[in-house]
C-alpha cells in the first residue's frame, strides 16, 4: 500500500515517512538529555550570580561590583592587550610561512601538518616546565614582561592559525594569482600584501578570533608565570567571593559566545568571500 | 625532443645539462631560507623546552647526572596522582565518548528535527573550547555545596552531600565531560556520516533492523575510530590543569607539576621535570595508540 503512494520525484519520501512514524524515541531522548547537560550549568551560573544579594542592593550587584573593581579593568585590559599582540605575532609568523610553503615548498606540507599539531599534543603545563627556565636564562627582561605570554600563546594558537590559513590557501588558486601578479610586475612581498592577504581575509579573521579566544581564557601559563590576566583575576576573585567569581564566569561565557558567533557568521560569509577568490578551479 | 634540439642549437650542450639542475637546487636552497623564522620559533618555543624536560629529568639542581628524580616520581605522593589522573581521564573519556557517540548518532538520524543538528554542532564547537576556570566555577554554581541544582535537589529531599563531591572521581569526570562530550560530537559526526547510506540501505533491504545493522555492520566498522577518538579524549583530559586547579582537586599530576614550578621550596624542583617527562611518555603512548587505530579506521571509512 505504502509503495503505491510513493511519488516518482521524491524517491526518499516513503522511507522517510516510515522512519518518522516509527518515532526515534531514543534519539529524541538523547537530544533532550544532551541539551539539559549543556544548559543546566549555564542556567545555574545566571541564577547563582543573582543570589547572595541584600534586599536593598541591585539585582545585578555582583556584576556591578566586578565592573567597579579597577583590578578587573586592568586584568581585562592586560588580557586584551596580550590577545592582540598574540594575533599580531602569529600573523606575522604564520602568514608568510604558510604562503611560502604553499608556493615554493609544497613538499613540506606534511611536515607542517605534523608540527602544527604538536602544541595540541604537548600540554601547556608540561611545556612551561621546560620553557620558563629557558626563557629566563635567555633574557630576564623578557621573562618578566607580559609580552612573553603573547609569544607563548602564539604556540597555543599555532594549530588553529595554521589550519585556518592552510584551508584558506587551499581554497584559492595561489599559483595563478601569484603568476598573474608577477607578470604584471609585482614583487613577491607586494603580491603577498596586495593579492594574497586580501583573498585570505576570512581565514585570517577566523584564525585571529580563535587566537583571541585562547589568549583571553588562558590560565595555566599566566598564573605560573605570575601575570594578573583576566583568567587569573577570575580565579583569584572566585577563591574569595564565589558570587563574584560566578558573575565573572558568565562574562567569560559571553566573551566566548561572542567570539564563536563571530566565527559562525564568518563561516557563513566566508564561503562567499572565498568564492570571489577562486578564479579557476580546474586543478 | 624539439626543445632539446632548440636548446642545442642555441646554447652549448654542457651549459644546458649542467646549469638547469644547479639553478633549481640553488633556488630550493633559497626557498628553505624562508622557513628560518618559523623553524627558529618552533625550536625555541617547542623543541628546546621539550629537550630541557628530558635532560632536566636526569639532572640534579647542579647539573650532574642522576636517576633520583625518576625514582622520586615512583614514590608518594606521585603514584597516587598518576593513578587519579589516569582514572579521571579514562572515566571522562568514556563518559564523553559514549554519550558523544550516541548524541552524534541521534542528531544525524533523519527522524530528528532538522534544526537540531546545526544548533548542536555550533554549541559543541563553543563548549569544547570552554575548559578552564569558568567551567569549574560554573559547576560550582550548579553542583557545589550551595549550587543551584544541589539546593533544588535538597528541596526535593535528595541530599547530594556529603556523598558527592566535585573533587571526587565522579564529580570531576562530570565536569570534564562538559568539554569532552561536545568534542566527541564534533569528531564523531563526520565518522558516522562516513558510514555509507548504501550499506544501511542494503542491510535494511535484506531485512535488518536498525539494531542488527549497528551490531553487524555499523559498530564493527566504527569501533576503531570510536576507540581512537576516546584515546584522544583521554589525552585531552590528562593535560587539563586550569579546570582541576579551579575545582580544587589536589592529587593530580598537572597540579603537582604546577606546585613544583610555582616554587614550593619543601619539594625538589627537579621532580617537575621528571613528572613532565612522565606526562610526555603517557601522551606519546596515547598518540601512538590513536594513530594505530586511525590507520585501521581509514581502511573502511572515506
Amino acid at each position: 500500500m505504502a509503495q503505491v503512494t510513493v511519488s516518482v520525484d521524491r524517491p526518499g519520501s516513503h522511507r522517510l515517512r516510515r522512519a518518522r512514524s516509527r518515532v526515534p524515541v531514543w534519539h529524541l531522548l538523547w537530544v533532550v538529555l544532551g541539551a539539559l547537560f549543556f544548559l543546566v550549568p549555564i542556567y545555574s551560573v545566571v541564577q547563582f550570580s543573582l543570589q547572595g544579594i541584600l534586599p536593598h542592593q541591585n539585582e545585578f550587584h555582583w556584576y556591578l561590583t566586578v565592573f567597579d573593581d579597577p583590578n578587573f579593568r586592568s586584568a581585562f585590559w592586560l588580557s586584551l592587550q596580550i590577545s592582540l599582540e598574540t594575533v599580531a605575532a602569529s600573523l606575522v609568523l604564520m602568514v608568510p610561512t604558510v604562503f611560502w610553503v604553499h608556493l615554493r615548498l609544497p613538499g613540506l606540507r606534511p611536515v607542517m601538518d605534523l608540527v602544527s599539531v604538536l602544541p595540541f599534543v604537548v600540554p601547556p603545563i608540561v611545556l612551561i616546565v621546560g620553557l620558563a627556565p629557558f626563557i629566563k636564562s635567555l633574557s630576564i627582561w623578557l621573562f618578566v614582561r607580559p609580552e612573553v605570554l603573547s609569544l607563548i600563546y602564539v604556540v597555543f594558537a599555532l594549530p588553529f592559525m595554521y589550519r585556518a590559513l592552510d584551508a584558506g590557501l587551499r581554497a584559492i588558486d595561489l599559483r595563478t594569482l601569484t603568476e598573474a601578479a608577477e607578470s604584471l610586475g609585482a614583487s613577491l612581498p607586494r603580491t603577498l600584501f596586495r593579492v594574497i592577504i586580501p583573498n585570505l581575509r576570512a581565514a585570517i579573521i577566523g584564525g585571529s578570533l580563535l587566537a583571541v579566544a585562547i589568549s583571553m581564557g588562558e590560565f595555566t601559563v599566566a598564573s605560573l608565570m605570575g601575570f594578573g590576566t583576566f583568567a587569573v583575576y577570575t580565579f583569584n576573585i572566585g577563591m574569595s567571593t564565589a558570587y563574584e567569581g560566578v558573575a565573572l564566569t558568565f562574562i567569560s561565557f559571553l566573551l566566548v559566545w561572542g567570539i564563536m558567533l563571530g566565527l559562525y557568521l564568518l563561516g557563513r560569509g566566508g564561503a562567499s568571500a572565498a568564492g570571489v577568490a577562486i578564479t579557476d578551479e580546474k586543478k | 625532443m624539439s626543445v632539446a634540439e632548440f636548446a642545442e642549437t642555441e646554447l652549448p650542450p654542457d651549459v644546458v645539462v649542467g646549469d638547469v639542475p644547479r639553478k633549481r637546487s640553488h633556488t630550493r636552497r633559497w626557498a628553505f631560507l624562508g622557513m628560518v623564522p618559523f623553524a627558529a620559533f618552533i625550536t625555541i618555543f617547542l623543541l628546546i623546552p621539550t629537550g630541557e624536560i628530558i635532560v632536566g629529568a636526569f639532572r640534579t639542581v647542579n647539573g650532574a647526572f642522576t636517576l633520583s628524580n625518576i625514582r622520586d616520581i615512583f614514590q608518594a605522593p606521585y603514584p597516587a596522582a598518576f593513578e587519579f589522573s589516569v582514572e579521571l581521564s579514562a572515566l571522562s573519556a568514556l563518559i564523553g565518548g559514549i554519550f558523544g557517540f550516541l548524541l552524534a548518532n541521534a542528531i544525524l538520524h533523519h527522524g530528528v528535527p532538522r534544526w537540531i543538528r546545526p544548533a548542536y554542532i555550533s554549541f559543541s564547537g563553543m563548549a569544547a573550547n570552554f575548559a578552564g576556570v569558568p567551567l569549574a566555577f560554573a559547576y560550582g554554581a550548579t553542583l557545589g555545596s550551595l549550587g543551584v541544582v544541589t539546593v533544588l535537589l535538597k528541596h526535593l529531599g535528595l541530599n547530594l552531600y556529603p556523598t558527592f563531591s566535585l573533587q571526587g572521581l565522579c564529580g570531576a569526570a562530570l565536569v570534564y565531560a562538559y568539554f569532552q562530550f561536545p568534542l566527541m560530537i564534533l569528531l564523531m559526526v563526520p565518522v558516522i556520516e562516513g558510514l555509507r547510506t548504501e550499506w544501511r540501505e542494503s542491510a535494511s533491504n535484506l531485512g535488518a533492523s536498525a539494531f542488527t545493522f549497528w551490531r553487524h555492520i555499523g559498530l564493527p566498522i566504527i569501533t576503531p575510530s570510536l576507540l581512537g577518538l576516546m584515546v584522544l579524549l583521554f589525552g585531552n583530559a590528562l593535560s587539563a590543569y586550569a579546570t582541576a586547579e579551579a575545582l580544587g582537586i589536589s592529587n593530580l599530576v598537572t597540579i603537582d607539576i604546577a606546585e613544583l614550578v610555582d616554587g614550593n621550596m619543601a619539594l625538589d624542583p627537579q621532580d617537575a621535570y621528571a613528572l613532565a617527562l612522565g606526562m610526555i611518555v603517557i601522551i606519546f603512548v596515547t598518540i601512538t595508540i590513536y594513530s594505530l587505530l586511525q590507520r585501521r579506521t581509514s581502511r573502511w571509512l572515506r
